[in-house]
């Protein structure tokens, strides 16, 4: 069996996920990576859209940055920062919101905002961004991080993009129309929703991965599924496509100035 | 009634072009979403040594993380505080977690409400409407988030004020004699944030004579729009211009760690911008 790392497992699952028919707004990092490994491998014609204004885009190397340029040239169209929100996001014309989170829920809320008191934070993270419209504008969400106790929490510090809320018809309530995260995917498994209490359940277990490797890194009691599936693991094409995107990446990246 | 209704008078040093048009307590935007940061404009407003300065920019990045770090900023209206691709801004979590060199307010918002923001202020409206922070923490802690219900169908829909910068700086490819401004590539959201604004000061690369033969969708900004432009060959370095130099990513990545330490941070600020000028730009996008 090929050698491969659980971040490597992590963003091939998430590719699996994605289909030729979506239209997906990409968040920057894991998220990046799995869209275009899709795009690259079992999706060409997925339609990716960064919140810079660039849709339908096509990059040869991940970008660094939600606004390369690379992102731009490759795209059928780049459009201003307020059309991109206002007519494509908030217009309802986005499948898929793809994005990761420094601190989840087992509902599915997001936090990228603050860790501690907002006033007085213990450490001050870069906010939302685009992500509080994206996740109630796109038809649905995906999630993917790495587990760790202290981004897999009980309780959110502060509610950046709101999932199932309290879990229940909770979105319903608040008048959002969209389904919120349906798929949760993470470096040991892959989750999805119950149908009626919105608690990320375990389905999946990634190869070489116990339930208590999934419960050690995570702040919650984690639900598992009874039907409990092993995730199969990376194939040699996209094992290598992802390989190969990363290599190419890195050796762009490293450019900036000719020294 | 137009700013700079006088063409030839508008082309000028960027030193003058600053001086005349930003004062001590302006609320003053620069945009650039990633690409064309107008960098050399901010290194000029530091260079002036500005005060209290309401700073207004959806992903406040580098360029804030060093007017923040000067203790210029009294306010930061922002939707993302972050170094792109990189991590966070270390001068203004310092500020914020600190209060250092000086406390800072921040109002907080999201991508779209900055966005929409921009755009109500170019329309001249006072508000902004969008369907937006549903569920979100954000409208507790920003009371200038509110909302309102469309008189039509019920809906209760999030609002926001305008954004009306007295000045807002914007880096450019290029002008024409004339003082149009041209801008191709990823756009952003420049053009809301200039009409926005009272008074709008343009960095360009170069200065063409006509626009003849370009595309006739690539003018965002006719000349009787623009209040001051000046030609910074480089001038949105570490930031990109498209078709003229690639973005500095080691650079980014490099601010991470000098921006991580007040005193190394102030040393490369003295060498970087106060003993500098605009035409150091120039040397820096050489090999990109």
């Amino acid at each position: 069996m090929t050698n491969f790392t659980p971040t490597e497992m992590m963003t091939i699952a998430a590719s699996r996920a994605l289909t030729s028919k979506d239209v997906c707004f990409v968040g920057i990092g894991a998220p990046s990576a799995a869209c275009n490994v899709a795009r690259l491998t079992h999706a060409p014609d997925i339609t990716l859209i960064y919140e810079s204004g660039t849709i339908g885009t096509a990059p040869d190397v991940l970008p660094l940055s939600i606004g390369d340029g690379e992102l731009c040239e490759t795209a059928v169209t780049t459009v201003s920062v307020p059309e991109m929100f206002r007519y494509w996001l908030q217009g309802g014309r986005i499948s898929i919101g793809f994005l990761g989170a420094a601190q989840i829920d087992k509902f599915g809320n997001i936090n990228t905002t603050v860790i501690g008191d907002y006033d007085a934070p213990k450490v001050r993270l870069p906010g939302g961004g685009g992500a509080p419209e994206i996740a109630t504008s796109c038809g649905e969400i995906y999630i993917t991080l790495k587990q760790a106790t202290r981004s897999m929490v009980e309780k959110i510090d502060f509610f950046t993009s709101f999932g199932h809320g309290d879990g229940g018809d909770h979105r319903e309530k608040l008048g959002i129309t969209t389904k919120g995260p349906t798929l949760l995917i993470t470096d040991l498994a892959i989750w999805k929703p119950d149908p009626v209490t919105k608690e990320f359940t375990v389905i999946s277990l990634h190869p070489g991965v116990t339930r208590e490797m999934v419960q050690e890194t995570c702040g919650w009691t984690v639900k598992f599924a009874d039907n409990l599936e092993e995730t199969p693991a990376p194939t040699e094409l996209e094992l290598t496509t992802l390989r190969d995107l990363q290599e190419r990446t890195r050796r762009a990246h490293e450019g900036g100035k000719a020294a | 009634m137009f700013p700079g209704w006088s063409a030839m008078s508008k082309v000028m040093p960027l030193g003058q072009a600053v001086r005349e048009n930003l004062k001590d307590g302006d609320a003053v935007a620069f945009e650039g979403f990633t690409h064309l940061i107008p960098h050399a404009a901010g290194h000029e407003v530091i260079r002036q040594g500005f005060k209290d300065l309401t700073l207004i920019r959806m992903t406040p990045d580098v360029i804030y993380d060093q007017m923040i770090g000067m203790g210029m900023a009294k306010k930061v209206i922002f939707s993302y505080a972050g170094n792109p691709g990189v991590g966070l801004l270390r001068r203004m979590r310092d500020a914020i977690e600190n209060g250092y060199p000086r406390t800072i307010e921040t109002v907080e918002h999201s991508h779209a409400a900055m966005a929409n923001a921009y755009e109500a202020g170019a329309a001249g409206l006072p508000c902004a409407v969008f369907r937006g922070y549903k569920g979100a923490d954000l409208p507790k802690v920003n009371p200038s988030i509110k909302s309102v219900t469309c008189p039509f169908t019920g809906e209760v829909l999030a609002a926001v004020p305008a954004h009306r910068p007295d000045v807002t700086f914007i880096h450019a490819q290029k002008a024409n004699e004339r003082g149009d401004v041209l801008i191709e590539g990823i756009v952003g959201v420049q053009k809301e944030a200039a009409l926005a604004a009272k008074r709008v000061v343009v960095t360009v690369e170069e200065i063409v004579p006509d626009f003849e033969g370009l595309h006739p969708n690539l003018t965002v900004l006719p000349h009787w729009t623009v209040t001051a432009i000046a030609v910074v060959k480089g001038g949105a370095h570490p930031s990109y211009t498209h078709g003229y130099y690639d973005r500095d990513n080691a650079a980014y990545l490099e601010w991470d760690k000098v921006s991580a330490d007040r005193e190394l941070f102030a040393a490369w600020m003295k060498d970087n911008v106060l003993d500098a000028t605009p035409e150091a730009f120039a040397e820096r996008i050489k090999g990109l």
